[in-house]
Formats: C-alpha cells, structure tokens, sequence
C-alpha cells in the first residue's frame, strides 16, 4: 500500500486542451464558446458599433422619427419536427421575437431556405405551413426570400436563414445594458420547455413525456406590455443557453448583478423529473417563447398583471430583483437560504449519470 | 453514483426476452430494465439510474430524520401561529 | 412528486433543523468526505456546506469515476471511435474528459461517430439498427451502472447481436477507501458513503473497513435531509469515539443490497486489477469480463494494447481527490483550468470537486 501512498502524492494530469483548431458543437451552444467565438472572431474582424452592442437586434437610423430595427438568425435545428412545432414555426418566431425585445413592431421578414437534395416535398410543404400560420398570427409578412438546392449529403435536410424588420419609436429604449440597482426580473412562464422537447425528440435518451417546445411569437404581448407599463428596461427571449445563460449577459451589460429567488421560477414538473434524470438543468435548457422582463420594482405588479391576462404570459412570476453590485453575476438563493454564483454555459450540455 | 431518481412502475413487459416496465418518473415515461428487481408489480417504486431500476424503494427512514421530524412536529402542534409555508 | 414517502427530503425546515442539531452536538474540527461526485454535486447545488459548522470540513473524494477513469482507457475510445466501422456509445460524461492528447468530444468534432446514451440498453438498440457497423459501449463507473452494462451483454448474447461490444473500464469503491485510509496524510474523520452504489451492493463491504480505520461511514442519499442526517449521524458517531457502519438511506438501501443485481454483476464480470487515473494500478479494483463473456470485450474484440501513458505534472487533481487541498487552492484554478478549458477530470465532470467549486462558488 505503501506504492499507492506515493503515487496519491505524485497525480498528474494532461497537457491544457485550450486551443481549438476545429469548431465544437459547444461553439453553438450560446454558452461561453459561443460568446468567445464571437467576441474573438465575428466582432473582431466585422466590429462596428452596432454589432458589437450585443443585442437581439440592431436599431439603426431613424426615418419619420422611428429607428429601423434588424435581426438575422439562422436555424438548424435537429429534429426538423419535434412536439410543439417544428423549423419552420421556430424560425419565424425566433426572428419576429428578436425584433419585438428591442421594443419595436414587427413589420416584415425574409426567408431562405437551404434544401438537401431527396429533401421529401410534403415535409417542406408542412414546414413553409407552418411559417404561414405563425406569420398569420404574428401579423408578420415574408417579403423576400431563396431558395437553394445542395448535393445530397451535403446538408442536414434543411436549414432557413432569416432577417426581421421592424420600427422602433423614437424615445423608446430597451436593450441590455439597462437593467438598474432596485429593478424587479420578471420570466414570463415556466422555463426548459423547448429544450427538453428536443432533447426527447433525438429519441436515444429513452424516455417520452407531453413536454411540449413553447415556440411562440411574443409581439402581441410585448405590444400590450408596453402599452401598461412603458417604462421596461430589459426585454430578452432566453434561447440557448437558456435562463441562466441570458442573466448573465444582462448582468455584464448592464455591470450590475442580478439575485435569484429559486424557489419562485417556475419549471413544469415534467421538464423538472427529466432534467433530474439525465442531470440537464432547466436554467440552462433553451426557451423559444418565453421573455425576460427588467423594468423598475413599482411596475411589477402591473407588468405581472398583463402578462397573466395573455395566452403566452399566464405563468408569468417574479423572480429576482437586481442589485448594485457592478460584479455582473448572477446569483441564485436556494429554498434553504444558501446562495450560489450562477455562470453561462460552459459549452454543450451532456446527459451524464453522475 | 448519482441521479438516481425514483419512479413508479406502470407496466411490466419483456423485451426480447429482458424483464422491462414503463415507469413514470414525476410526469415523464421511461422503459426501465428490472433485470434485478424481477418481483416488482404496477405501484410500486424503484430507483431508476441510467434506464435500470437499481431498488426498490420502501418508506422506511433514517431513525435520526424521524426524531427529528417527531420534534419539528411536536414543535408546530405547540406553536400554530408560527407555521409558514 | 412520485415517491411513496411522506417526508419531503428538500423539506427547507427539516434540513435547517437537522444542521442546527449538528452544530449543538460538535465540539470539535472533523474532516468528513463524501465518496461520491454526486453527493459533492448536492451539496454544491443546495449549498449546504453554508449551513454547516465551521468545524466541519467536507472533502470531496474520488467518487467521480469519470475523474479516475485512465488515460489508457480513454486512448482506447479514441482509438475505437477513429475507426470507420465503429459507432463508440458513452455516457455523455466522459465526452469532454481530457485524454493524453485530445478528448472525445474534440474527436467526435473530427469526424468520429460518438453517440451519448443514456443506457446501456440503447446502445444495443444501436449494435441492432446498425448491422454493418461494431457499437462499442464505453463502460465507466463505480458498482451503480455495472448490473445494466451486464443486462446489456446478456441481452445482446441472448438475441445474437454480435456487433456489441464493451470497453471494460469500471471500478469499485472500497478499495479507492483503503487507499485514501491508507494514504501517508490521512485526513479523513469519517466516510459518507455512496446511496447509489449501496443500494447495489449494499454495505457489508464496509464493515472491515470501518473496523480496520477505525472510521465511522454513513451511507447517504443525495438530497438535502438525506445528506444532513448523514453527516449528523457521522458527527454523532466522531463525538462519541464509535466507529460503525451506519445507513442513512434506508429507503434505498440494506445492509445486503439487491442480491440478484450482485449475481448479475458476480455472472457477467470478475474483480481485475485496474489504473486508476492518478494513483496508479489497484489490484481488484475494476471489473472485467468473466471467461464466459470475454467476446464481448472490446480489447480483444480490436487487439487494442495501448502503451502506458505517463501524466505530466500540470494539474493537482491527485491532492484534490484525497482532500489535501481544496480546489481553489490550485494555482491554476479558474485561470488556465475552467471547465471550458479543463487541465484534469476533476474540472470536466460536473460531478468533480474542481467543477462543483467553480460552478458553485459563492464568489466574493
């Protein structure tokens, strides 16, 4: 035993994987990869000030006295249909969503799809449906549009790209550097939904369950939000990375920190038993139509109320308030009254056992 | 090891010839070997870890919880007013 | 909820009450360490070291079998995952564990088909839907994941699937006791032991050890009652100079264990002598396959003889593991070590001391 004393004392340990010299899967996970990639490679060499402020959208120059607001988003998601929508209904709202969290109407997108070659037509079809209906309710046009054909094998079935456009009133202002000390942080319903509905739909993790993606398009309720309560400071959809991930950024653009009540955010029980079994966290799952709401504490209630009275905003709950603190962390306090320091995603997020 | 999480048996089956039950697992189903826990019946527990149950899970406890969970009860019965949440 | 249990173990009361009792029976320091990464992972989550006394210092041990899974196994993957006709199926833990000159993630990013499972039981659901290709399970862990790894190859022989193999590379928790009890620095008061793996094996095992150490060991579940009412009993049992086997996990766990899990576990598998990342080669510390289902082992399956891969002396994951320091104390901690950019296991699982601490830390 004595052999296994000294070999306690000597562990060693490989040689840093820092450098990566092929892009991870974890490079889109809209963790920390993803911003690193970002920040070291897309604002380095394409910078400007607009790019670089982070936010959903750019809000550009004003015409009329309303700013021009654009967005782009690509999506790749696997599988194409999942429960609760598919591509198509995601990259309409994704877009239509981005656009609305600067505060602005939505007016208009473009789509272009990337098609694989034995791509089944009724399966475009059901997805180009899908996009109509979302359209239809978003009260949102598609005004241009591509189409292109790869070799088979060449892409993953089908990928859409899309930009959204819409008009900002001058005056209004909402982006993430603006969350102040005392405001109140608002989710407006329950959070994992989308995530673990992917996750179940890859179908090799074994499991089933009616957890459904919340794909949504939120205009209509930031238009009524705004409407009650003007003075919002924050709006962000939590996509990847999810909640958690989302804070942060807000906390570091802001220099504030954010504090978390755990016990108030709300996670459906069926999304709480699956990430516990495949040790997933619902902070971090993504979120396709929910919203992140920052505005000052006394507006609370009102802001709680009319989200409760939308469809998309029933399980809308306060859950936290931002402090002073210009650390940018976000920290969570447990039901036991113990904290603890919440990071981004570190990258793609594993089913483990341990 | 860890996230083990306990599920109830639905439905017990053979897939193949290996013991199998659909659990639910607090709103979610998922196929479990009970390879080694062959005597379970619908209602039942078992703590489910990497699709297989590892136990099945009874309601006895740790005696130093249900001491103490006597007093905190003894406590509250004595102290209505105090109680929250 | 599903459980038949009236008492709610993340009862916010229950646990405070159980601390408070701690701190009104210690009157001194005691060193306590959790076996298991998933008892490290809940107390970080909860945050229930913030609710212990000051006495109490809680190390967090080798229980992370990711962590201690060696270089030469994870060469193995690589080498099996690079090949074309191979789909390589892991648990999603071991993705992003540094090997000697990459990891399975990185490879997975190159071209390799690597495939998370969450079962073993959904590889060979792979091996069938994949004739023409050879599905090799990956199998790490302690005792807990062994009886599906051998339902897993007891299904495959008995529907003839034959391109279903397994890297054997799993190992069993009281030798990796012994040798943190045997270690020249011993710092351990006390074991709290693992729920998962006792409910397998139960905690007959442990009896010598508590015996022969003189150390009490507690077996525990991973929520927060179950975790307190471990550590009191373990305190209780330090205050009182007893040095017993005690079960804090009743309703998972008895002394003997799920006796059919072990003959599954004593058919398919025999304890060999394994490398354990760190501390070196433990004779019957690992499990490999009894003669009857050598066929299924991927080693000779591929004639895979790795060399011996020696470690470089970057990281302090070996201190870490036996609780000589803390992972902050580490140089290289949260600044060249992130689990972004880990230098050892212990920074890659999220069951392992140095990712808990960075994940979990309170900050300043």
């Amino acid at each position: 035993m004595d052999e296994i004393s000294n070999h306690l004392q000597a562990f060693n340990c490989p040689v840093p994987l820092s450098q990566h010299d092929s892009i991870l899967i974890g490079h889109g996970s809209g963790g920390i990869l993803t911003h690193e990639l970002i920040k070291g490679l897309f604002q380095k060499l394409l910078g400007n000030e607009f790019l670089n402020a982070g936010n959903d959208a750019a809000v550009l120059h004003a015409i009329n006295g309303e700013n021009l607001v654009v967005s782009t988003d690509a999506h790749i998601v696997s599988p194409l249909f999942f429960p609760g929508g598919d591509i198509g209904r995601l990259a309409v709202c994704g877009t239509v969503n981005d656009v609305a969290m600067m505060g602005a109407r939505v007016e208009a997108l473009t789509a272009s799809f990337i098609i694989e070659e034995g791509f089944a037509v009724s399966d475009l079809e059901s997805i180009v449906a899908s996009m109509a209906d979302a359209c239809r309710e978003a009260e949102v046009k598609v005004v241009a549009g591509d189409t292109k054909v790869t070799e088979r094998g060449k892409s993953d079935g089908l990928f859409i790209s899309t930009s959204g456009f819409g008009w900002l009133p001058s005056g209004r202002q909402i982006a993430g550097n603006l969350a102040q000390s005392g405001d109140a942080v608002i989710i407006s319903g329950p959070v994992g939904n989308h995530g673990v509905a992917i996750v179940q739909a890859r179908g090799n993790l074994g499991f089933t369950s009616s957890v459904q993606s919340d794909v949504a398009p939120l205009n209509g309720m930031i238009a009524g939000l705004l409407d009650a309560v003007p003075e919002v400071h924050v709006l962000r959809d939590p996509t990847r990375g999810g909640l958690a991930t989302t804070l942060v950024e807000i906390a570091r653009q802001s220099g504030v920190s954010i504090e978390l009540e755990e016990s108030q955010i709300p996670v459906d029980q069926p999304v709480r038993s699956i990430c516990e079994m495949l040790g997933l966290d619902p902070l971090y799952m993504a979120n396709e139509g929910k919203l992140i709401l920052i505005l000052p504490n006394s507006s609370a209630d009102r802001a709680l109320e009319t989200l409760h009275a939308h469809k998309y905003g029933q399980g809308a709950a306060l859950i936290g308030k931002v402090r002073e603190n210009s650390s940018g962390k976000l920290w969570l306090r447990t039901p036991l009254g113990t904290t603890r320091v919440l990071d981004m995603l570190s990258a793609e997020m594993l089913p483990r056992i341990c | 090891m860890c996230l083990g999480i306990p599920g109830k048996i639905i439905e017990i089956y053979s897939l193949e010839g290996t013991p199998m039950a659909k659990v639910d697992l607090g709103g979610a189903q998922q196929e479990v070997c009970i390879a080694t826990t062959p005597e379970v019946k619908p209602g039942d527990y078992v703590l489910v870890h990497a699709g297989f149950a590892l136990n099945i899970l009874t309601d006895e406890e740790a005696q130093a919880t249900l001491d103490l969970l006597k007093q905190i009860e003894n406590f509250n019965a004595a102290h209505p007013e105090l109680l929250h949440d | 909820m599903t459980s038949p249990l009236p008492i709610d173990h993340r009862s916010p009361a229950l646990t405070l009450r159980l601390a408070e009792e701690i701190k009104s029976i210690i009157s001194q320091p005691w060193n306590i360490m959790e076996i298991c990464g998933g008892q490290t992972h809940a107390i970080m989550q909860y945050g229930l070291d913030q609710l212990l006394p000051k006495k109490i210092r809680m190390i967090h041990g080798p229980g992370c079998p990711v962590c201690v899974t060696s270089l030469e196994a994870i060469e193995n993957a690589l080498t099996l995952a690079n090949q074309p006709q191979v789909i390589l199926t892991s648990f999603g833990d071991m993705l992003r564990v540094p090997g000697a000159s990459t990891d399975l993630l990185t490879a997975r990013s190159h071209g390799a088909d690597i495939r998370v499972v969450y079962s073993p039981l959904e590889a060979v659901k792979i091996a069938q839907a994949n004739p023409h290709k050879q599905v090799v399970f990956f199998a790490i862990g302690f005792e807990t994941t062994v009886p599906a790894i051998a339902a897993s190859i007891q299904h495959a022989r008995r529907n003839c699937i034959s391109n279903y193999s397994i890297l054997p590379a799993n190992v069993l928790v009281p030798p990796a006791m012994e040798a943190i009890l045997d270690g020249e620095n011993r710092l351990v008061n006390a074991f709290l032991a693992a729920g998962h793996v006792c409910a397998v094996m139960g905690f007959h095992e442990y009896l010598p050890i508590a015996e022969k150490y003189r150390c009490p060991i507690v077996v525990t579940g991973f929520e927060p009652v179950d975790l307190m009412s471990g550590i009191l009993m373990a305190v209780s049992q330090l205050e009182e100079d007893r040095f017993e086997v005690e079960n804090a996990y009743n309703r998972a766990v008895t002394q003997e264990g799920n006796l059919a899990a072990q003959a599954l576990i004593k058919e398919v598998f025999e304890p060999v002598e394994r490398k354990w990342r760190g501390i070196g080669s433990i004779p019957l510390s690992g499990l490999g396959l009894a003669a009857k289902y050598k066929d299924f082992d991927a080693v000779s399956r591929f004639r895979l003889n790795p060399t011996p891969i020696p470690e470089s002396p970057l990281c302090l994951a070996g201190k870490v593991l036996q609780g000589l320091i803390d992972p902050p104390e580490c140089l290289a901690f949260g600044a060249t070590c992130t689990p972004a950019n880990p230098l050892g296991a212990p920074m890659v699982s999220s069951e392992g001391a140095c990712n808990a601490y960075y994940r979990y830390q309170k900050g300043s």
